[in-house]
């Protein structure tokens, strides 16, 4: 079964055509890797798929688990089981970390949390945080935290990831990479991560990554295979390699 | 009306309003309670487990009792100010007096009421408040008119003395009627270490608001903190700032303004931090939102320093409420009504100590009216 299956998608942005003629089979149970040099349209998919604006479908469809999300609500996407971490997410004040999380777990606000999830906050390291407001201050390694620990936390089906890791620690990096990795292990969950450093590679087992170029998807293979390439030759090469492949997974 | 003995003597009608203004008719939570209605003080009295730690009465009979105090009336806030100062040093019905004594730590709030029940009225009162030394204290005080009476008028001027190392929590809670003309004329002085944080919530409509409220940081290590919540809605006009003028070696302040417009209403947010000591620091921050195009919202920040070690800093946004939150909540389930209101809900909570259930109930109420509305 897919998780998810783009068909033909064409998007724009501020009336420029960002990606066009994208096709994606993703399974079930696996983790995919996305690269692309800047600008190439990696964050406008992400938000395609999980409905953020601003973006325009132009063509195309999305289907999640075999139904039709291309018109459906950011929140109606969520329930369905989507989760994205943001790359940049809002500093929302007044709004506390510990109320965002009761949000995900479905719990009141005034409700407590159980031991077990109190447990898991402190093994993001984010204790400390629960009563400031989300993002105000945080470092970079804090807000991929907290990303990664409010995903967790609405125990979704698929989860989107954009670049989780730019901007944190090699520490805050291990620990998100592999409570990453454990969720998608433990629940058989799917993900599709945006990076730029190979670093996220080594917790992340992955058979699957795609290069975004020119507004489409190529080389459809082996994660570290890839990476190896672009470290060696830097997109740059890519962009002028005649031996691009289109087929899909 | 006389001056009654038990709070449940207070007419129902007059309790029930004063509850949405923050006022705890149950009596068992507060250290001590003032009714004024129109012009009289009908209700006074101190909680028996706070006598000796506290002293509340009618201004004018605190004149009476106690000859030093006209040195502090009309000390801080000057007489000749304008036509509404000078009116109600022609003449006026009273107001409250509270001293919290030396050292006394009065751990509930101790509250007042200033009601006015009739139209075509115009209400003159005259508090001042002593936050003695190394004294502790918070203070609800909610005003009222009553919403099925006329067009009426507010003007209280307010002196507030915070001694050598005391700490006062100072709540106004205005709950007027869209007949109300308000004008409110308020000082305060800080000695040595002293603390005052004056919140002001502004969340049911005003015909008429006019404030600027001023906090004189004389002493050394004195602070002072103004947190203003406005929520303008049905035609209100409110222009309400607060100025601290910073001399005390050390002295600090800082400005929360959170402003919500809607539905035809003009609101101006003045804001004034003067630093006169080398040492001060203060901070002034304005956020405004804004839901229709009938609205106005105007943040007027001015910061002025005379001592080249001053610090002094502002920041002000006023606008709609941001997209990009709305989604990112929208991210973690939660519809995009569920979503603003979360966020106003969040908007308007400056962390006020003490905010009476009340009101923490209609903030509740408003975020759901202005995520419908948005």
């Amino acid at each position: 079964m897919n998780i998810l299956e783009i068909r033909n998608l064409k998007v724009k942005v501020e009336n420029k055509v960002i990606l066009d003629d994208i096709n994606l089979r993703l399974k079930d149970m696996e983790s995919y890797i996305l690269f692309g040099p800047n600008g190439s349209g990696k964050t406008t998919l992400i938000n395609a798929i999980m409905g953020i604006p601003p973006y325009e479908i132009v063509s195309g469809k999305i289907l999640f688990l075999g139904e039709d999300i291309t018109r459906k609500s950011v929140d109606e996407r969520s329930k369905l089981g989507i989760s994205a971490g943001f790359q940049h997410p809002p500093e929302i004040m007044g709004v506390k970390l510990s109320d965002i999380l009761k949000l995900c777990l479905g719990k009141e606000s005034r409700d407590e949390f159980r031991d077990e999830e109190k447990r898991i906050v402190e093994a993001f390291q984010l204790t400390e945080f629960l009563n400031r407001d989300i993002n105000v201050s945080f470092s970079g390694g804090e807000r991929k935290r907290a990303e990664i620990l409010q995903m967790i936390f609405l125990k979704p089906k698929f989860l989107l990831l954009d670049e989780p890791d730019s901007g944190v620690d090699v520490e805050s990096l291990k620990l998100i990479a592999n409570e990453i990795q454990r969720y998608v292990e433990n629940t058989g969950s799917s993900a599709l991560i945006i990076t730029h450093k190979g670093d996220i590679l080594e917790y992340i087992k992955s058979d699957h990554a795609c290069v975004l170029l020119e507004k489409k998807s190529y080389c459809f293979a082996d994660p570290k295979r890839i990476y190896e390439t672009i470290k060696r030759s830097g997109y740059e090469e890519c962009v002028n390699c005649q031996e691009r492949v289109t087929e899909e997974w | 009306m006389t001056k009654k003995r038990e709070l449940t003597s207070v007419p129902h009608k007059i309790l029930q309003e004063a509850y949405e203004a923050g006022i705890d008719t149950s009596r068992e939570n507060r250290s001590g309670t003032l009714f004024h209605v129109d012009q009289t003080t009908i209700y006074s009295k101190v909680n028996e487990f706070f006598r000796g730690q506290l002293e509340l009465m009618d201004t004018k009979e605190a004149l009476q009792r106690y000859p030093w105090l006209k040195d502090y009336r009309w000390n801080i806030v000057e007489k000749e100010k304008d036509e509404f100062t000078k009116k109600v040093a022609k003449d006026f019905s009273g107001g409250y007096f509270m001293r919290i004594l030396p050292n006394a730590e009065v751990t509930l709030p101790l509250q007042s009421c200033l009601f006015i029940t009739k139209g075509d009225f115009e209400q003159r009162v005259h508090n001042i408040i002593i936050a003695e030394e190394d004294s502790k204290a918070h203070i609800i005080t909610g005003c009222v008119q009553h919403p099925a009476t006329g067009a009426s008028t507010h003007l209280g001027v307010s002196e507030i003395y915070v001694r050598k190392g005391a700490m006062l929590n100072f709540t106004m809670i205005h709950k007027w009627t869209k007949e109300t003309l308000v004008r409110p004329r308020s000082a305060a002085l800080i000695e040595n270490g002293g603390t005052y944080v004056s919140n002001y919530i502004c969340l049911r409509p005003v015909k008429d608001v006019q404030m600027y409220p001023v906090a004189f940081c004389n002493g050394e290590d004195s602070k002072a903190s103004f947190n203003s919540i406005l929520y303008g809605h049905k035609n209100s006009v409110l222009d309400v700032g607060s100025k601290a003028v910073l001399n005390g070696k050390g002295s600090k302040a800082e400005m929360i303004t959170r402003a919500i417009a809607r539905e035809d209403t003009r609101i101006i947010v003045r804001g004034m931090i003067e630093g006169n000591d080398s040492e001060c620091k203060g901070h002034l921050e304005c956020r405004g939102l804004i839901i229709d195009d009938e609205s106005f919202i105007r943040s007027i920040p001015e910061l002025i320093a005379r001592k080249k070690g001053a610090e002094i800093t502002h920041e002000a946004a006023v606008g709609k409420i941001s997209e990009k939150e709305i989604v990112y909540l929208m991210t973690r389930r939660l519809s995009r009504d569920q979503a603003v209101s979360t966020i106003i809900r969040g908007f308007m909570d400056v962390a006020i100590m003490g905010l009476p259930k009340s009101l923490n109930e209609e903030i509740d109420q408003i975020a759901d009216l202005v995520a419908e509305a948005n």
